[in-house]
């Protein structure tokens, strides 16, 4: 029992940082970087994506034995798609403005590589236990991940964090970051970043092993 | 007619699918180290692209029309399954197309580009022919961008860069400054 809840925790851990899908596998771009203009665009795309991969890859786990191999990816594809079809609906009728202003990006939450790679990869081959764990960690580093960048460009483009003004009236926006060039190049320079940590921690190592003791 | 030019141009440049929607990255960063491979990357894409055009507006108007809420599952079972039959089709007909297409064909199908334009298209309510031009402006766009980024890339291979920036950080920087030139193109057509 106790090995079972470390290994649904390693699950859950392992999609918040080590494996995230946006920085270090960078899966799911698309929707990543195409709304994630405001903090709060950023919060209300992860929490859909989150809920469609909650739910499907609970789906596809309890499925997984009865879902003929020939046609798994097209069972997936529409598990995932009447996900999608459900909260888009949902935000439709609880927060219409949101839901304008992403659009037809929620619709492409159908298409995010993370959500069918996550099927394909873990929830047909797993438990359900461990299905859930594993979509909840990457659901949450997906969010995460997009609130970090959506912060940022909301922070730099506009001065303000969830649309709560940081800076005085001196400010100048960068204009550049809400725009979509702003989202690559914030996400260029993040993972650029998180480079420059790997190679630091690299470096520290093996400057640790090569010290005689 | 007038119109139409418009549709063109703005899916061509002005909201070119890659550089400002933002679709069909995954190709975009892994498929264009080679200038060849992404033209073709490209041509398939405008392929596809007419092909979607084509059957979003048929599910539209004959179906969809009674079921909206089928909209995203219809589209994505139709389109799939039409270029697969399609890429069937090509393989009987024309084996040198088939060849210059290649693997492309089929991954296409789940380029978040493909599904983007039907929904793109469904909700600006375009009817056929303008589909039609929307999805020829929009895959001329893709494969502009990708050709752009090909070129770009091959160049940077035989450049001395430090090992920090290889990789995915160095394609997202570029794509964010090919993005800032293309932004310069909605100036264009301010008056109308």
């Amino acid at each position: 029992m106790k090995e079972k809840e470390s290994s649904m925790a390693q699950e859950f851990v392992k999609g918040l940082w080590k494996e995230n899908p946006v920085f270090v596998m960078v899966l799911g771009m698309c929707p990543a970087l195409a709304v994630s203009n405001t903090a709060i665009n950023s919060l209300a795309m992860g929490s859909a994506t989150l809920f469609v991969l909650f739910f499907s890859s609970m789906l596809v786990s309890l499925l997984r034995k009865i879902i003929p191999q020939q046609v798994r990816i097209t069972t997936y594809i529409v598990i995932i798609a009447t996900f999608v079809t459900l909260v888009d609906f949902l935000l439709a009728a609880l927060v219409p403005e949101i839901h304008k202003e992403l659009g037809a990006f929620i619709a492409l939450i159908v298409v995010n590589c993370m959500i069918l790679g996550r099927a394909e990869a873990f929830a047909a081959k797993n438990p359900l236990r461990l299905a859930l764990a594993d979509a909840l960690g990457m659901g949450f580093g997906f969010t995460f991940a997009l609130l970090c960048v959506g912060a940022i460009r909301e922070i730099l483009g506009n001065g303000s964090l969830f649309t709560i003004p940081l800076f005085g009236a001196g400010f100048e926006p960068w204009v550049v970051m809400i725009l979509p060039p702003g989202g690559f190049l914030t996400l260029g320079f993040m993972l650029l970043f998180f480079n420059w940590l790997e190679q630091r921690r690299k470096r520290q190592l093996a400057a640790l092993s090569s010290t005689p003791h | 007619m007038d119109n139409l030019f418009w549709i063109f141009i703005s899916a061509l440049l002005v909201n070119n699918f890659i550089l400002s929607y933002f679709l069909g990255l995954c190709p975009f960063l892994g498929v264009t180290n080679n200038l060849t491979t992404a033209f073709r990357l490209g041509l398939a894409n405008i392929f596809v692209m007419l092909i979607t055009a084509i059957c979003a507006w048929l599910l539209n108007t004959f179906v969809l029309e009674y079921a909206p809420y089928l909209r995203l599952i219809s589209f994505i079972i139709v389109i799939a399954s039409t270029v697969q039959f399609v890429e069937m089709a090509i393989k009987k007909i024309s084996p040198e197309l088939f060849r210059a297409l290649g693997i492309f064909l089929p991954l296409i199908t789940t380029n978040c580009a493909i599904l983007g334009l039907a929904l793109f298209a469904t909700n600006k309510g375009y009817g056929l022919i303008e589909g039609l031009v929307y999805a020829l402006g929009a895959g001329g766009g893709v494969t502009l961008a990708l050709v752009l980024m090909a070129g770009i890339r091959e160049e940077t291979r035989i450049l001395d860069i430090p090992d920090l920036v290889k990789g995915t950080a160095l394609s997202l920087i570029i794509a964010g400054i090919l993005s800032m030139a293309f932004m310069g193109f909605a100036g264009m057509f301010s008056t109308t």
